[in-house]
């Protein structure tokens, strides 16, 4: 029942925003995380054309023993993603509150420039109220 | 009254940026020109099936329409972003939204004198400065943002000078300026509204919009209004 840390990953595959929370992720390199990134990219990306019925939005959980990844994928292309713990109910409605947080810190800041990574104190806040 | 030399709020952009002027508008005077919209002829009746021009239209029809906030989110940060590509610096920038706000100021004080005392037995207008701006504080701030502002003030050093306070402007509620900007307050642009009413009203004064967050809200902004001399003269003389 604990939130470890928030991803958003542009439509290119760059993570234009990182926060941990708590002391339960290890800290990693900005470069690991974006390797990290990228290649939860391309994973999705794969994911999103395996299904044997019909189209599919790509994977949404992906979990190991002690952690999982909650992924909210967008009609435009931007992804969310959320480390939990394995129970941890409330991920789902978590993430379409960040994303409504993200539309509206984000999206209508106009010193925000698409694609690029987030540097918006009233995102930060509005999250650490949310999630801290 | 009048101005000794050609009043300064009629001339909409200063020197300093006559060089990038025309992007903003192609008609020197750009403050009261009207867009190129349909032709405003009220001679021909509509065919049926086509929608009447937006001058055609009942006035109070859209009294109590609620505009999408979201929609003028993101429009407000368009303009924005608009006006920073073709500014020079904070100031230019303030003053740009400035004159945007200004347009819109002075149909809002039109519409509103139209509402109001259309209907009334006694027409009336604000002639005394206080008046006028309790009824900005209240009647204007809810006409355009659909509540009234939170307080006024009186500076203290200056006697001509006071403010309007809104501790969570809507317009400026999603927007968080970058720290090197810090000083600017995309309120200029309700500053502007201020600043037209105020001059409709025959008040003449500098308007400007200043940050000034405290703990409990970090949006706080300061609408700052500077009269000018002939106006404090005047309101000396009408005492009694």
């Amino acid at each position: 029942m604990a939130i470890f840390g928030l991803w958003v990953i542009n439509k290119a595959g760059g993570l234009v925003y990182e926060r941990s929370f708590g002391d339960g992720l290890p800290h990693l390199t900005s470069n690991e995380y974006l390797v990290l990134a990228g290649t939860l990219h391309g994973i999705h990306a794969i994911t999103s054309r395996l299904s044997p019925t019909g189209s599919s939005s790509g994977a949404h959980v992906i979990s190991g023993e002690t952690f999982k990844m909650n992924i909210l994928l967008t009609a435009t292309g931007t992804k969310f993603v959320l480390l939990t713990s394995l129970v941890e109910p409330t991920a789902d409605s978590m993430l379409q509150k960040v994303y409504e947080i993200y539309a509206d810190a984000v999206m209508k800041n106009p010193f925000h420039t698409p694609e690029m990574p987030i540097r918006s104190e009233a995102f930060d806040t509005r999250i650490t109220t949310l999630l801290g | 009254m009048s101005y000794p030399q050609p009043h300064p709020r009629f001339s909409v952009l200063s020197n300093s940026s006559l060089s990038s002027a025309e992007h903003l508008s192609p008609a020197s005077s750009s403050r009261f020109s009207l867009p190129s919209a349909p032709s405003i002829n009220t001679a021909t009746t509509p065919k049926p099936g086509v929608r009447p021009n937006i001058y055609d239209r009942p006035l109070n029809k859209t009294r109590n329409a609620e505009v999408s906030a979201a929609a003028f989110a993101f429009m407000f940060s368009e303009i924005v972003q608009y006006t920073q590509k073709r500014v020079s610096g904070i100031n230019d920038l303030e003053r740009r939204l400035n004159t945007l706000g200004y347009r819109i100021g002075t149909r809002v004080l039109e519409l509103m004198a139209w509402r109001n005392e259309s209907a009334a037995k006694a027409p009336k207008r604000e002639t005394r400065f206080l008046p006028a701006l309790m009824s900005i504080h209240t009647h204007v701030w809810r006409a355009v943002f659909g509540k009234p502002a939170d307080a006024i003030e009186k500076s203290v050093e200056n006697a001509d000078e006071y403010m309007i306070i809104d501790n969570d402007p809507p317009i400026t509620r999603n927007i968080s300026v970058p720290r090197d900007m810090s000083s600017l307050s995309c309120s200029s642009f309700t500053a502007g509204i201020v600043e037209a009413v105020l001059d409709g009203l025959g008040f003449s004064a500098r308007v400007t919009a200043h940050n000034t967050p405290n703990d409990q809200y970090p949006n706080r902004t300061t609408i700052l209004i500077k009269l000018e001399k002939s106006v404090l003269e005047r309101e000396e003389a009408l005492k009694t």
